[in-house]
């Protein structure tokens, strides 16, 4: 257990490494590169302050040694300054990420409220009218286009019928429980609809797939009721390939996130990433990505060391 | 004579899968309306790239069917006009990760050991990513510095180009995994090992022998990437960083109608609306092809 997840950490640094070096690679092929922004504020540089400039902040160098210059800063706790915000990129990081968790969490607590029922349900009575009607349903949450859907949210709830705000976070200091609550609900409603599709699929495959099996069968046929087969022999089984589904969403997680959380404008990573994109702040993007893609590594690791856990007979070499 | 008979089941499985081929006209029906929109725009005696001020937003009417957007222009062609570029991104975005997705696959699967491994740590640190994030951090890149030379980069069809190319860097992972997967049980079968012992190479035998036999796994995961990359496509555009105007795409048109959801928001619902189905659509016909060309996999995949 402990080499795995040594073997896994040590995988996860290496993908953020090569990760590190494309982003950073590729940063340097967007337009506006930061000399070409003092030029464009300061109309009085000539070419040659320019080269100057260039020189003096070393970009005149090769990629790769820009690139090992930018890890040694950031190993050694240097993470650079954002453009954008004014600020060191780890004060920017920061409360963006607890906004971020903050939406991933309320939805994916809501959404398997939701699913997990939902999923059991329809496994109870597969192909028939109730299984046909959730599959659709779930189908339909999978297929939906998360921005099209805080679109209409948006549509109805806050310029149809006026009922909830349209986006942001509002006061944060001066503002009670419901206040605070209200900004959240649409983002979350989008996130929940947009993944519980997924859950609700893979809860009711899993159920079936229990449900089949012999020890089933024997507590049937010992008289448990369907209640007791249920909630007692079958659902901590079924629940063992939904952990890792859960795990190993993140990456798609903090896709969606980004989508929802720039249309409502709610200050979390994802729309943190896409700001610092397309404003040019290459310190802040840089960190953000590799944070996002972090948490993601990590997400992976618990799914296979929760998948170890639950099921002893699981045998990694 | 034995690829009729393979093929009687194979439809008869696919034709009971209502859900599939609901799938399947529905796309059929959207893919005639959207490519005879030169067709209509002609009848109604429109243009859909006129701007036209005295005509912005209008109400549905005997000319303009769906009224019109915040420039004069008709909706409803618009969004046919947008659609064949959607299409047209999703069915070749798809096919183009399919044939990378094959490759990696069938060598990782056919090799296998070391070369095996590599590729599929890679498959998977591929997947592990944060997706988005990098599809705007590739789609924000510009071309002019990769040095690509100018006569491309200003093309105004380069936005589709591009999208192909980035959607076909990252959606070939399932392919890989499925064609691997059953590579790995191909391989080791006598006749392959027949074409082995007559001399047949490495290429020879995966292109011949094993490639047809793994076939119904590329065309599933084909058929389901099909949806997700016309998702993505869209949301891109709807970031500004896709398809550009005035080139139209269901997601740049609703980029613009979220500026204008407080005065006309119909204007937001027809492009989703049409996003969603066809997303649908291609998610229940790639799950009945799942029914209908593996058989063996119907328990398996009738519980999931």
């Amino acid at each position: 257990m402990i080499s795995l997840t040594l073997n896994r950490l040590a995988q996860a640094a290496i993908v953020l490494l090569l990760m590190s070096f494309a982003v950073y690679g590729l940063m340097g092929l967007m337009p506006g590169d930061p000399i070409d922004l003092m030029i464009s504020a300061d109309p009085n540089l000539s070419a040659a302050d320019a080269q100057r400039l260039k020189a003096l902040y070393g970009l005149d160098q090769p990629i790769v040694e820009r690139w090992l210059r930018w890890l040694g800063n950031t190993l050694s706790g240097d993470f650079g300054h954002s453009r954008l915000y004014a600020a060191p990129v780890l004060q920017v990081l920061g409360p963006a990420l607890a906004n971020t968790l903050l939406l991933l969490g309320s939805s994916v607590l809501v959404s398997l409220i939701i699913a997990l029922p939902a999923g059991i349900f329809a496994a109870l009575k597969p192909y028939s009218m109730r299984d046909y009607l959730i599959n659709g349903l779930a189908f339909a949450g999978i297929s939906i286009p998360a921005f099209w859907l805080a679109l209409m949210l948006i549509g109805l709830f806050a310029v149809q019928w006026n009922l909830l705000p349209a986006g942001g976070t509002g006061d944060l200091q001066a503002s009670g429980f419901w206040q605070r609550l209200q900004y959240l609900i649409l983002p979350v409603m989008t996130l929940t609809i947009a993944s519980i599709g997924g859950h609700i699929r893979f809860m009711r495959g899993a159920m079936l797939e229990v449900l089949r099996q012999d020890y089933i069968r024997t507590a049937r046929a010992k008289g448990a009721n369907t209640r007791r087969i249920v909630l007692y022999h079958a659902l901590r089984n079924a629940l063992i390939p939904v952990v890792t589904v859960l795990a190993l969403e993140f990456g798609t997680l903090f896709s969606g996130a980004l989508v929802t959380e720039t249309v409502f404008a709610w200050p979390g990573m994802g729309k943190l990433i896409y700001d610092a994109i397309l404003g040019n702040d290459f310190n802040l993007a840089l960190m953000a990505l590799l944070l996002a893609t972090g948490v993601t590594l990590l997400g992976n690791l618990l799914a296979d060391l929760a998948y170890a856990w639950l099921d002893p007979r699981i045998q990694y070499q | 004579m034995k690829s009729l008979l393979i093929a009687r089941p194979t439809l008869q499985r696919f034709l009971a899968h209502r859900l599939a081929l609901t799938g399947g006209v529905l796309l059929c029906v959207l893919a005639v309306l959207i490519f005879s929109a030169p067709l209509l725009e002609a009848a109604l005696g429109l243009d859909t790239d006129t701007v036209s001020l005295l005509q912005r937003l209008q109400e549905p009417s005997m000319q303009h069917w769906l009224g019109t957007d915040e420039l004069g222009r008709d909706v409803l062609l618009r969004i046919l006009y947008g659609g064949q570029v959607s299409l047209v991104v999703g069915l070749v975005g798809a096919a183009a990760a399919a044939l990378v997705g094959t490759a990696v696959g069938l060598v990782a699967g056919y090799f296998g050991g070391r070369c095996d491994m590599i590729l599929m740590r890679f498959t998977d640190g591929v997947i592990a990513l944060p997706l988005l994030p990098l599809l705007i951090v590739l789609a924000a890149v510009d071309l002019n510095k990769l040095g690509l030379p100018a006569a491309l980069t200003q093309a105004e069809t380069v936005s589709l180009y591009r999208i192909i190319v980035i959607v076909a860097l990252f959606g070939w992972t399932q392919v890989a995994r499925l064609v691997r997967g059953a590579t790995l049980s191909v391989r080791e079968r006598e006749y392959v090992l027949a074409a082995k012992s007559v001399g047949a190479g490495p290429l020879r035998i995966m292109a011949v022998h094993i490639l047809p036999n793994v076939i119904s796994p590329i065309i599933i995961a084909t058929t389901l990437s099909v949806g997700h990359i016309i998702l993505l496509e869209s949301v891109l555009s709807f970031l500004g960083l896709g398809i550009q105007p005035p080139l139209p795409s269901w997601g740049n048109m609703l980029s613009n109608a979220q500026e204008l959801l407080w005065s006309a928001p119909h204007l937001a619902f027809y492009p989703g609306a049409l996003i969603f189905v066809t997303v649908i659509a291609c998610n229940f016909l790639g799950d009945g092809l799942q029914d209908a060309l593996d058989p063996r996999s119907q328990l398996a995949n009738k519980s999931r």
